[in-house]
């Protein structure tokens, strides 16, 4: 196990496209330990890319488990080849990134989405996300196709607010 | 690295930030951040501005003579890489008259909110104007805390909405 070296921006390595994963072995699910120690080191990312770390290759972590107010979620998830392959609704959202030290922006996403992927061991997987990990699964994805968060920013004076949150008087609108 | 806050103000015309900062690259000045906006219709700026090869007074005047833009340099403590996400942003809509920015930031100063952007319009009719402010800012308390605090500011006429803002990192 070891912390890996975060690349930053402008490094160009963060702008290549990465290559899928053929070979589920030993040095795959190695790295994949080394990722994930890297991300928890880091300042409470929800998520982390492989080219993040130098290497080209089409492998996610994502745990949305742990966020301030509960989300819906599939705890930690080591995608690898991951392909969305549906999108539905969107929403702006605030999101920095592990890669962009000092700086958060607005971003447009989709609500909705659903994807496949395989698991380490090589195995298929499908899956369906909405909110803020459809975000976080989005926002890695895009690491592997050479997209950072800043090359999707809106105004910083975009109204962010969900406006079916809360109504006058703090009650619920359901 | 020393930075000086300019501001400029003045009536609004196409170009006026490319001729400002062209005159500033040519003498040499550094850019740090930067906020423009038009408020009714004046533009306005702010830009944190390095000292270039002559002081900033007598570059900066050409050019705002010539563009009639009033202008002001104060010497700043601060630098780069000072940014607070925020966790909190708030929208305040309704009837526009004195006072809502008042009751409401006052509120949320109770609360130890701080403010890191602020923006606010009057939009509608001239006949009928509604007040629209959304602030986005830091604070350790709890949303129920905060909606609290904010409950004697609402009335009929304004809705005074706040949500947590998550943001991603990844």
């Amino acid at each position: 196990m070891a912390i890996l070296e975060i690349l930053k921006l402008p490094d160009e390595r963060l702008k290549q496209v990465s290559a899928p994963v053929e070979r589920f072995d030993e040095a795959l699910h190695a790295f994949i330990d080394d990722l994930e120690e890297t991300r928890l080191n880091g300042p409470a990312a929800v998520g982390i890319a492989a080219p993040q770390v130098g290497r080209s290759r089409r492998i996610v972590i994502i745990d949305c488990s742990h966020t301030r107010k509960p989300v819906p979620n599939h705890g930690r998830l080591v995608l690898v080849n991951p392909e969305i392959t549906e999108w539905d609704g969107f929403e702006l959202g605030r999101e920095g990134c592990l890669s962009v030290p000092d700086y958060t922006g607005n971003v447009i996403r989709a609500e909705r989405i659903g994807l496949t992927a395989q698991d380490p061991q090589g195995e298929d997987r499908a899956y369906e996300m909405e909110g803020f990990e459809a975000r976080a699964l989005q926002h890695e994805v895009d690491h592997l196709d050479g997209i950072l968060f800043v090359d999707r920013l809106v105004s910083r004076r975009t109204d962010l607010f969900q406006r079916k949150v809360y109504q006058k008087g703090g009650k619920k609108r359901r | 690295m020393d930075w000086q806050m300019l501001t400029l103000v003045g009536e609004d015309q196409p170009g006026i930030v490319a001729q400002v900062t062209e005159a500033l690259f040519q003498g040499g000045c550094t850019l740090g951040e930067t906020s423009m906006i038009r408020l009714g219709g004046n533009f306005t700026i702010m830009m944190m501005v390095s000292d270039g090869q002559r002081p900033l007074a007598s570059l900066i005047r050409s050019v705002a003579e010539r563009l009639r833009l009033r202008f002001h340099l104060d010497p700043i403590r601060g630098a780069l890489h000072q940014h607070r996400a925020p966790n909190y942003q708030l929208r305040v809509v309704g009837a526009d008259r004195a006072g809502i920015v008042a009751r409401v930031t006052g509120a949320l100063a109770k609360s130890g909110f701080n403010i890191l952007e602020l923006e606010s319009d009057v939009v509608g009719s001239a006949d009928e104007p509604v007040y629209i402010m959304t602030i986005q800012g830091f604070a350790e308390a709890t949303l129920e805390t905060l909606e609290a605090a904010l409950e004697a500011s609402r009335d009929a006429d304004m809705e005074v909405n706040i949500s947590p803002i998550e943001t991603l990192i990844g």
